[in-house]
């Protein structure tokens, strides 16, 4: 395992693209602690902020406050990441593969535009989870990400592909043009969920407010559901499927697009 | 002082054809010999002018709102780092000022001509264009939907409009006029399109889109600009399209004219599921009227931006597309709409476009009368023209192609049938030769004794897109700008206008109805000499021979 760790927050945001499993492959300790990283639009080294300690290998280890650093595990294709702490913006950032850990809260974009791979956060996160960049068409296209805390606006924006579970609350405009995948709000969501959704399915085990574009569909359990339960339970995730204990109402839209989504809302029964 | 020795040179212009002969410059000209200074050694490579796009979208503000719109296609362009002799930039879709003189002339090309231009932002256009590093530039000014002049035809007063649309070349230092889906921008300014070219346009009695057509063409002749109207017809992109094409071509019988990008006006069929190629019935058209030129707005699979002045088109593109849209509104002039496009191979319409764009190419059978463009960047960037230079040369890669297409665009296509192969020669003429006569720039497009030494060297190679793609060197003005894929030198390029001359008595015609109809004052509406940079200004001397 590579150990580092943060020596002193820096002034502003510090981009550390270069801290993944692929960048470091093949490099001795001496080669990662030269590899740049740019703090505003100045080019440093990894050591002038982090000391670099432990064996070569596939699994990191970052410890300290790095809520502003930036692009940690961007692109990564393989290998573990643990943040130990805050984590800054754009964390995994268009990733494709292997797992990112942080222990502490996330700021925004993490799992921008990711085709692969889990992202699990313990504590919150911004906004923009699994969201497309600006101006994309598309945001995630695979992968998963576990967020154990809340989560703030626009998360899985234009997704289309892959699960996005959060724990905690969610702000607004959840799935936000959503164009696919799964979203799960273990604890509900503010308003305009699903907003210009176009396909895609957010499972709400909440009662949550919806937008009048989401009429009511039917009642059902669909099978589905038991294979995404079956996927997010090594997580720690249970969904409920009981039909004795309640239904999801299935409300679809958004149909201001028209889109042909939906929203799943777990009903117990009274 | 410079020799370019032991390449075959391609100078169709002066009938030149593959022979290796010695090329001479001497200040930023050919000129017959030279007594030392540097040699080229060429052996083994061809050499070519450079060349010429006679229409393209490079700068100004439908450009940079087209830049803004896409931040998408900026995240994933190729990047221009900054080194001593370039800045840097970005390419991709719609490059950077200095990426796209850049990348022009790492293609070998050293003249381009951005195809639309409206006066009210002629300034900022200019501006970019001095920003447009090594080649030279030349604009069209939009005309074909601007009411100064729309105004003065409805009233009969021809004479008066020719005297306007000379003021407003000259004030908006510009080399010639296009007109772009004549009538329709102007209607669209009531939520409406000029579909028939004999019907009267929204808000007038009288002008129609014929009208505008065949009185611009007129003005364009009279004033003896170097080249004639460029058209973008009406009706753009529709199934069906054809039969507007060959109407409008029909009343410019008489006159000289530019089409620009007849691919995209070259269909048939009654819808989109109907759609299907008119090349054939088009190029006999064509090939039999002299009087007309134009380019072929090929179109390549993949990510395009589509932009134009014809706003209703680009609704409709928003509407069919559902993806992002901007819309603008230039005052008395014109409009302009913005619609990022992806071209499928697997979507029949677009193995549809992309087959027409290149049976024009072969079926019109004079090269000096079809030019390659791909309407950058509405078909396909500019710097894909290799891929295209490619199939021309090679049918039986075009057919290995048409096999990918859907099947159900077999019958609606005549690419696979057609075994015309375009030699080096030929390539010269629609690259460089040809547009350059077209634009009736003298000194361009050919390598003869006076020419500027505007010069691409190819490494001759079977394969012709890796050959055009990558130059061994590029000379521009007798300098070596590129040489194995790199910037050496970087000097700014001219800018070509017209001054065509008109009745100085015009100004208090147009002050008080300028006063009186735009919001900008008459006095800060012309662009000044100055701010053009490197202005060499045309003659106007084209004569009509009958
Ligand atoms: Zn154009």
């Amino acid at each position: 395992m590579i150990k580092l760790t943060l020596k002193d927050q820096p002034t502003v945001p510090l981009e550390a693209e270069m801290l993944t499993p692929d960048q470091f492959s093949g490099l001795n300790l001496d080669a990662i602690r030269a590899l740049p990283v740019f703090l505003g639009k100045r080019q440093l080294r990894v050591d002038d902020f982090f000391t670099v300690d432990g064996e070569p290998s596939d699994e990191l280890e970052i410890h300290g406050d790095l809520a502003k650093v930036k692009y940690i595990g961007r692109a990564m294709t393989r290998g573990r990441i643990k943040v130990c702490g805050n984590v800054g913006m754009h964390l995994g950032a268009a990733m494709k593969g292997g797992s990112i850990e942080v222990t502490g809260n996330a700021s925004d974009w993490i799992g921008g535009e990711m085709t692969g791979g889990l992202i699990h956060v313990h504590g919150n996160a911004g906004g923009q989870v699994g969201a497309a960049y600006r101006g994309s068409l598309s945001g995630m296209n695979n992968g998963t990400i576990l967020i154990g805390g809340t989560a703030g606006l626009e998360v899985g924006m234009r997704m289309k592909r892959g699960i996005i579970a959060v724990k905690g609350q969610v702000r607004d405009f959840c799935g936000l043009q959503m164009k696919g995948g799964t979203i799960l709000l273990m604890n509900g969501a503010e308003i305009r969920t699903g907003a210009w959704m176009i396909r895609g399915t957010i499972i709400s085990l909440k009662p949550i407010k919806l937008l009048p574009t989401f009429p009511f569909a039917c009642t059902y359990s669909p099978t589905f559901l038991r294979l995404i339960a079956k996927h997010v339970a090594p997580l720690g995730l249970s969904l409920p499927m009981d039909e004795q204990t309640g239904t999801y109402h299935r409300y679809s839209g958004d149909s201001s697009v028209p889109g042909k989504g939906e929203i799943l809302v777990w009903q117990p029964r009274v | 002082m410079l020799r370019i020795t032991g390449g075959k040179v391609y100078d169709p212009a002066n009938g030149i054809n593959g022979e290796v002969r010695d090329i001479c410059i001497a200040d930023g000209k050919v000129v017959a010999n030279v007594e030392g200074g540097r040699t080229i050694d060429a052996n083994g490579m061809i050499v070519f002018p450079g060349g010429v796009d006679i229409h393209t979208h490079v700068a100004g503000a439908a450009l940079n709102f087209a830049r803004a719109l896409t931040p998408e296609n900026q995240r994933v362009a190729a990047k221009f780092l900054h080194t001593k002799e370039t800045r840097m930039g970005i390419g991709g879709q719609t490059p950077t000022t200095f990426a796209t003189g850049y990348l022009y002339a790492g293609m070998g090309y050293t003249t381009v001509v951005e195809a639309a231009v409206p006066v009210l932002s002629a300034k900022h256009t200019h501006e970019e264009l001095r920003d447009t590093p090594i080649v030279d530039k030349a604009c069209c000014l939009l005309m074909g939907n601007n009411e100064l002049v729309m105004d003065l035809l409805e009233v009969g007063e021809y004479e008066k409009a020719k005297h306007i649309v000379a003021w407003l070349i000259s004030a908006a230092k510009t080399y010639g006029i296009k007109a772009v889906n004549p009538g329709g921008v102007a209607a669209w300014k009531f939520g409406k399109d000029a579909k028939q070219i004999h019907s009267p346009i929204d808000g007038y009695n009288k002008v129609n889109p014929g009208m505008i057509i065949a009185n611009l063409a007129k003005i364009c002749d009279e004033l003896g600009l170097p080249h004639p109207m460029h058209l973008h017809c009406n009706n753009l992109g529709v199934p069906g399209n054809v039969s507007t094409t060959l109407e409008t071509m029909k009343l410019l019988e008489g006159n000289r004219a530019h089409m620009a990008h007849l691919q995209f006006h070259a269909y048939g069929g009654d819808d989109w599921h109907t759609m299907r190629s008119e090349s054939v019935q088009l190029a006999e058209y064509f090939n039999t009227h002299p009087n007309l030129t134009c380019d072929a707005g090929a179109v390549l699979f993949g990510n395009a931006v589509t932009i134009t002045a014809d706003g209703p088109w680009q609704h409709l593109l928003y509407q069919l597309t559902g993806r992002k849209w901007g819309n603008l509104d230039v005052e008395n002039e014109t409009g302009c709409g913005i619609v990022p496009y992806t071209y499928k191979g697997s979507n029949l319409v677009n193995a549809v476009q992309w087959a027409v764009g290149l049976e024009l190419l072969l079926l019109i059978n004079d090269p000096w009368r079809i030019f390659l463009t791909t309407d950058h960047p509405n078909g396909a960037c500019f710097w894909r023209y290799p891929e295209i230079i490619h199939l021309l040369m090679h049918a039986d890669i075009r057919r290995e192609r048409v096999r990918a297409l859907p099947e159900a665009a077999l019958s609606r296509i005549y690419l696979a049938d057609l075994d015309r192969e375009y030699t080096l020669y030929e390539i010269a003429i629609i690259t460089s030769a040809g547009p350059a006569r077209a634009l009736g720039m003298k000194q361009k497009g050919h390598l003869g004794v006076g020419a500027d030494a505007d010069i691409a060297i190819y490494n001759q190679n079977p394969d012709g897109e890796l050959m055009f793609r990558y130059p061994r060197y590029v000379l521009k003005g007798g300098e070596v700008a590129v040489e194995e894929g790199e910037i050496r030198s970087v000097k700014d390029g001219h800018e070509f206008v017209c001054q065509p001359s008109y009745d100085a008595g015009i100004e208090d015609y147009l002050k008080p109805v300028f006063q009186q109809q735009y919001t900008m004052s008459f006095e800060n509406y012309p662009v000044d000499a100055e701010r053009v940079h490197g202005m060499q200004i045309a003659e106007c001397s084209y004569q009509k021979t009958t």
